[in-house]
């Protein structure tokens, strides 16, 4: 089967031993490594990673969940666009949770009346459209991995001539949210543990310039406990050796340059835009929008949306939680009025969110 | 709670749904028998003990692979009286049927019920029907309410697993729940995947032959998949329970469709499924009779049950899973619907 293929051997107990045992012989000091994608956060906890680890190596979750990172303004959009009579809203199921500033998610817009179809890929979207007169909208949630399917069904829809499906796009590109990390002087990181899909399509050589000016190590990993334990090892023997290298232990699907075709389709059909994320506020370059002759799908200009901004929810530290600098127990709402049933900020929304993760698999 | 108006998580089978039982009718409803929060009640009548349980179908599809909603009604409520040690009885079906459902359709689904509840040796002994027009209900809803007998002295319960007990499960996990969520995605993967729908009644009687002083709770975990009812009989019972990843029987075609979907087998329904918390003495012949049932040949010592490490304040029980590579993670029930992610 598929399954056994992909995973064949990278979830073998002895090897993990093994790593584990390295591990702990090579880190001689405490440090800290951020694991910046939010796949790897859910399956360190999945498979007991940090339980393996030895008390000096501490792991922090950081903005790499999709929906974490949407900001509060471009949230509520999105819960008013699918109350506006007419309109399907096609989404991922994460979003649906999602609360908006108003108190409301589309969960409880969809219970009122709305529709609100969950989808499983952007064509099943299109798919809906061809099929209604109905104004389709999707929004565009996520990062380089995400965004070439996107743009193949932006380039599809246009093909088709589909004048009722829409994009709402606040789509993101890791990079400049990297370096706007790094030069945070509060955060103390000593390693990236960087995402494996999103490095498929951008390559190894995207996080050159940003080990060599902040002298940082990142490991690009794969997904599975022995592709992230290996990356770990790397690292803590890169610090322990003073070096500031890009490794790849993640060969096997990332190259050094990536994925030039996705990259082309990808600005075929967007330019750069500055964006806002939460946590991490507005940051240059770091977003996506659809160039201008795509107009006819950007439901943002159709409805002639402008960036709204809206405060944080009272008490919620999601942003200080998204950059690492505290843990999702340090907040006064972790598990008490926010939980996975009842989540005020977006970390406990999204499966892939640090205080979902906290919570779910009770860490306190 | 506060959503104020009824969500799809409520019906998900998790702490959602718990909670609006526990919030909108428990407290109206109160009275010692609903609030053991088995699944059948459990009525004296002279010296006969009955079961007796009831429960809604509304699945989407309503054919699949591996069965229909019709199998799942008629499998479901004998279940739910198996679980409590009842031999059925006698199944009532009501159904609603939506103005323009095809009758073509219908009968075939009442094919399928009557064959399902000729195959259990259960039969349906009164019904109900309803239209209503069309759009104010989807195709087919059906209830099911079933009757059983209690064998004397037999007493089961999520709250009397003990430290030393094992966990029992009949077989592989994740069946039903990822065929339908593939079935709703159009997933190709569906020719490998089907339903485990089945009635457990056979099995159950197995298990009461072999010894049925050593066995303590019997649950199937439906919604909220094994996960949640671990959980559930950890807290009630005040122990915690040690389950071990390597030991999780899980069809190769359900864990490629699971990483694709983003989804943990461990918290998709089950509808053929059975989880045995019983007395290690008579542990592997438990085993052996499960095996020896069509229903159970995949059955597996999950785990074990000891003491509550938990401090005396917090919440108590709880469930941790070794994990395949040797680390340790906590089991938490289901908090909502589980959905597709992003990436």
């Amino acid at each position: 089967m598929l399954s056994e293929q992909l995973t064949e051997g990278f979830r073998d107990r002895e090897l993990a031993e093994k790593l584990t045992g390295r591990i702990r012989e090579a880190a001689t000091g405490p440090l800290r490594i951020m694991e910046v994608c939010g796949t790897h956060t859910m399956a360190i906890f999945r498979h007991g990673i940090r339980s393996l680890l030895p008390g000096e190596v501490e792991l922090i979750s950081g903005p790499g969940c999709p929906v974490c990172v949407t900001s509060g303004g471009d949230i509520d959009q999105i819960i008013d666009l699918a109350s506006v009579p007419g309109v399907i809203l096609a989404t991922f199921g994460d979003l649906v949770r999602v609360p908006g500033s108003k108190g409301k998610n589309l969960a409880e817009v969809r219970a009122a009346g709305a529709r609100v179809e969950i989808v499983y890929s952007p064509a099943d979207a299109l798919k809906i459209a061809e099929s209604t007169d109905r104004l389709v909208v999707f929004p565009a949630i996520g990062f380089e991995t995400t965004i070439p399917v996107i743009a193949a069904t932006v380039l599809e829809a246009r093909q088709k001539k589909l004048g009722n499906f829409m994009f709402l796009v606040s789509h993101k590109v890791v990079p400049p949210a990297l370096d706007a990390l790094l030069a945070d002087p509060e955060l103390a990181i000593d390693g990236l543990l960087c995402p494996g899909h999103v490095s498929a399509i951008i390559g190894a050589q995207a996080y050159q310039p940003i080990a060599e000016q902040f002298h940082i190590p990142c490991v690009i990993a794969g997904f599975e406990p022995i592709d992230i334990l290996s990356a770990i090892y790397r690292l803590v023997c890169q610090v322990r050796e003073g070096r500031a290298e890009v490794e790849n232990t993640y060969g096997r699907v990332v190259t050094t340059n990536g994925n030039a075709r996705a990259r082309k389709m990808i600005e075929a059909v967007f330019e750069p835009c500055d964006a806002d994320w939460r946590g991490l506020g507005t940051i240059p370059g770091s977003g996506l929008a659809l160039r201008d002759e795509f107009r006819a799908h950007d439901a943002g200009k159709y409805f002639a949306l402008n960036p709204i901004s809206v405060p944080e929810p009272k008490g919620c530290r999601c942003g200080e939680i998204l950059t690492g600098k505290v843990k999702p127990p340090q907040c006064p709402l972790f598990n008490t009025r926010c939980t996975p049933t009842s989540p005020v900020g977006p970390c406990m929304v999204s499966s892939e969110g640090t205080c979902a993760a906290y919570s779910k698999y009770g860490l306190s | 709670m506060t959503a104020k108006s009824v969500l799809l998580d409520h019906g998900s089978g998790g702490v959602a749904s718990r909670n609006l039982i526990e919030e909108i009718f428990l407290p109206r409803l109160d009275n010692p028998i609903l609030s053991q929060f088995e699944d059948s009640a459990i009525l004296q009548s002279g010296s006969t003990r009955l079961a007796f349980t009831t429960d809604s179908y509304v699945v989407d599809p309503i054919f699949f692979p591996g069965g229909d909603i019709g199998k799942l009604a008629i499998h479901g409520t004998i279940n739910d009286l198996a679980m409590q040690g009842a031999s059925p009885i006698g199944l009532s079906l009501a159904l609603i049927l939506e103005e323009g459902f095809a009758l073509a359709e219908l009968e075939r689904l009442a094919d399928s019920i009557g064959e399902a509840a000729k195959q259990s040796g259960v039969p349906v002994v009164t019904g109900d029907t309803k239209v209503v027009p069309r759009g104010k209900a989807d195709k087919i809803f059906i209830t099911t309410s079933g009757v059983g007998i209690v064998p004397d002295k037999l007493i089961l319960g999520s709250g009397l697993a003990r430290p030393g007990d094992i966990v029992l499960l009949s077989g592989t996990i994740g069946d039903h729940g990822v065929t339908i969520m593939a079935a709703r995605a159009g997933l190709s993967i569906q020719s490998t995947i089907r339903s485990d729908t089945a009635p457990l009644h056979r099995l159950v009687a197995a298990l009461l032959r072999e010894a049925p002083g050593s066995i303590r709770c019997l649950r199937d975990p439906t919604r909220g998949g094994v996960a949640t009812v671990l959980s559930e009989i950890a807290v009630k019972s005040g122990v915690r329970i040690d389950i071990n990843e390597k030991n999780l029987p899980i069809r190769p075609g359900v864990e490629t469709a699971c990483e694709m979907l983003g989804l943990d087998p461990l918290y998709l329904a089950n509808e053929g499924k059975c989880i045995a918390i019983v007395d290690p003495a008579h542990g592997a012949a438990l085993l052996a009779a499960m095996r020896a049932t069509k229903e159970g040949r995949d059955a597996v010592v999950l785990g074990s049950v000891a003491e509550t490490d938990t401090a005396p304040h917090s919440s108590g029980g709880r469930v941790i899973m070794k994990t395949v590579i040797g680390g340790t993670r906590i089991v938490g029930p289901l908090s909502g619907e589980p959905l597709p992610r992003i990436c």
